[in-house]
């Protein structure tokens, strides 16, 4: 992973010690200090050694855009995108399932095949048009909601309360975008996963014993169907880090993703990148690793083979 | 003379596959999404294919727009114009034409290196296959947004670096089914028989393995260009698309930066992303067709 991510962005072209003295119209000279603070005057080799040194303690290098250390940079933006995909994950997931379940339940009702062709229609859709399509009826035209930030400027000095009531009024359209646009995936995966534990013989056994349909469907279906969508949950937590990327782009929401828009746009940052980059790639990696262990504690079949 | 051993086996090899294909469509024509699913889809490739009679090129030049800026619908434009007086509506004809391209590139590129990685893993096995299966597995742990937009933004902006880095990023589920189906494949009794008769590995796998995973690369394919023009209108939007071609993505792009939300121009905003959406779901439903007719346990579901 790390030396992937070091010659990915050393081996392509590009010219960091350009787009850092773009701005101020540099000598010959000037970009060769710049090449020698940045290390780039060494040999790829003792590059790398260094790359992977600074990595371990933490040290991404200097944002181009920014001027100040990518760690630092990538820090302050971390806290909003956790809490916008944490409450978009949280809210995808209860929802999606309850209507899964419903579904299936229901198979075949008009309500069944409605949630089916939105399951279809949210997949087809990006997500950035979703969420400009939410400000433009919702707080353009209505003017329900903010459009954009996360939080209102000069509130500083109001109450906690109504610092978090503002953060909420804020957080609620680019949560629910993410929201809509999970909501179809979790839906079609529970409805598929309960009609499938449905037709297994304990299902059958509960009926047989005279359980009533709710009482089965609540002891027997539904926490052996949860299973698959918890392991989506647990997925889709990386990925979702990367797919806020657009809707905080659109709602100017200070978090992950629109770090990576400005890096994109201005220059580009590679270090910016390569340090998101690494971030996005690391969650992946770990949220893999949490489904696993959270699969094994639920499916004692799992443990033991 | 005996009538059935005049025809060569070159012939029912070919008449076999004539009726397959047959049965196949008459299944396909009897499913109502993948039929809704394939209209959309023609309306589409005509608005592209017919794009410059339709929406000729000179109407959009930057300098001489036809209307005034951001016109609300008239009868004159019928989507209104742009920030530039341009017809919107001729921006959506043209952004059809880059967008379709794209994904039809995006996607040859992605089912070429999918299929040649997957039948090499699958037919030769051993190392080969481990070594090939885990750089596989890695590409599919890597999220694939970010790696996209890493790759587009050292590699430069153009229609062909888009589609090489959307081929990149989505070989790695087609390189999975088809190694799978290789791997089954490989056992069958007439591979056994071709083997045993002294067929080379070439002829192998040119005569029996690749006519039987093509179905499957095909029915895989489909959904791949529903992602692929879903990624290009997600980078384009992001700044990474061809700065000289309009794309529908490039037209939300542009969109966005001008302010249309801000402006409640709705006409500027909902008309590209309204293709896309009907685009991506006429492949998505023909694609879910395909595996209904490719794999009968899901019919009657």
């Amino acid at each position: 992973m790390l030396v992937l991510n070091f010659f990915l962005f050393r081996i392509l072209p590009g010219d960091p010690e350009r787009t850092l003295t773009r701005l101020q119209r540099s000598s010959p000279s000037t970009i060769d200090a710049v090449r020698k603070e940045l290390g780039l005057d060494r040999p790829l080799p003792v590059q790398f050694i260094d790359y992977l040194g600074d990595t371990a303690r933490g040290e991404l290098g200097i944002s181009y855009v920014f001027t100040r250390p990518v760690s630092e940079v990538i820090g302050n933006a971390l806290w909003p995108t956790i809490l916008l995909v944490g409450v978009a994950t949280v809210g995808a997931t209860i929802i999606g399932t309850l209507i899964g379940i419903w579904g299936a339940w229901r198979r075949g009702s008009a309500a069944d095949t409605t949630s089916l062709g939105f399951g279809l229609v949210t997949y087809a859709m990006p997500e950035f048009w979703l969420g400009m399509l939410l400000i433009l009826l919702f707080a353009v035209t209505l003017g329900w909601f903010p459009t954009s930030f996360m939080s209102t400027p000069g509130l500083t000095d109001a109450t906690a309360g109504a610092q978090l009531v503002d953060t909420l009024e804020h957080l609620f359209l680019p949560a629910l975008t993410l929201v809509l646009a999970l909501l179809g995936e979790y839906a079609l995966i529970m409805r598929s996963s309960v009609i499938e534990a449905m037709n297994e013989d304990y299902v059958t056994t509960a009926r047989a014993k005279g359980m009533r349909e709710a009482l089965v469907l609540r002891k027997h279906v539904v926490p052996n169907a949860l299973l698959p969508v918890v392991t989506l949950a647990a997925l889709n937590l990386g990925f979702i880090v990367s797919g806020a990327i657009t809707v905080e782009t659109v709602f100017s929401w200070p978090g992950l993703g629109q770090l990576t828009f400005r890096a994109i746009n201005g220059g580009p940052d590679y270090p910016l990148l390569q340090g998101l980059f690494l971030l996005f790639s690391v969650a992946v990696i770990f949220a893999n690793l949490a489904a696993d262990l959270l699969l094994g504690l639920l499916d004692p079949r799992i443990g033991r083979a | 003379m005996n009538a059935g051993a005049a025809r060569s086996g070159r012939a029912v090899r070919r008449a076999r596959r004539v009726k397959a294909l047959r049965s196949s469509a008459g299944l396909f024509s009897r499913n109502k999404m993948g039929m809704a699913g394939l209209a959309i889809l023609v309306v589409f490739i005509l608005m592209a294919v017919f794009a410059d009679v339709l929406a000729p090129e000179a109407r959009l030049s930057v300098t001489n727009a036809p209307g005034a800026p951001l016109e609300p619908p008239s009868a004159r434009f019928w989507l209104g114009t742009d920030e530039l007086g341009r017809s919107v509506l001729d921006l959506v004809i043209q952004g059809s034409q880059i967008s379709l391209l794209v994904g039809f590139l995006a996607t040859a590129i992605s089912m070429l290196i999918g299929a040649l990685v997957g039948v090499t893993a699958g037919y030769f096995g051993g190392w080969v296959d481990v070594i090939l299966m885990r750089f596989t597995d890695w590409f599919l742990v890597i999220p694939f947004l970010p790696l996209a937009i890493v790759l587009a933004a050292i590699l430069g902006q153009s229609l062909l670096v888009i589609a090489l880095v959307i081929g990149i990023v989505t070989w790695p589920g087609t390189a999975r089914v088809v190694r799978a189906q290789v791997l089954t494949l490989k056992e069958r009794p007439y591979v056994e028989r071709a083997r045993a008769l002294g067929a080379g590995k070439r002829q192998i796998i040119g005569r029996h393995i690749l006519p039987n995973v093509f179905p499957l690369i095909f029915a895989n394919t489909i959904l791949v260009v529903a992602v692929a023009i879903l990624t290009e209108a997600t980078l384009s939007f992001l700044g990474l698309g061809d700065p000289f071609s309009v794309s529908w993505g490039s037209i939300l792009e542009s969109a966005f930066a001008e302010g249309a939300i801000s402006l409640g121009a709705w006409w500027y905003l909902i008309p590209p992303g309204l293709c896309i959406v009907l685009v991506v779901l006429g492949f998505t439903m023909c694609g879910y067709a395909f595996d209904e007719i490719l794999d009968p346990r899901l019919r009657k579901r």
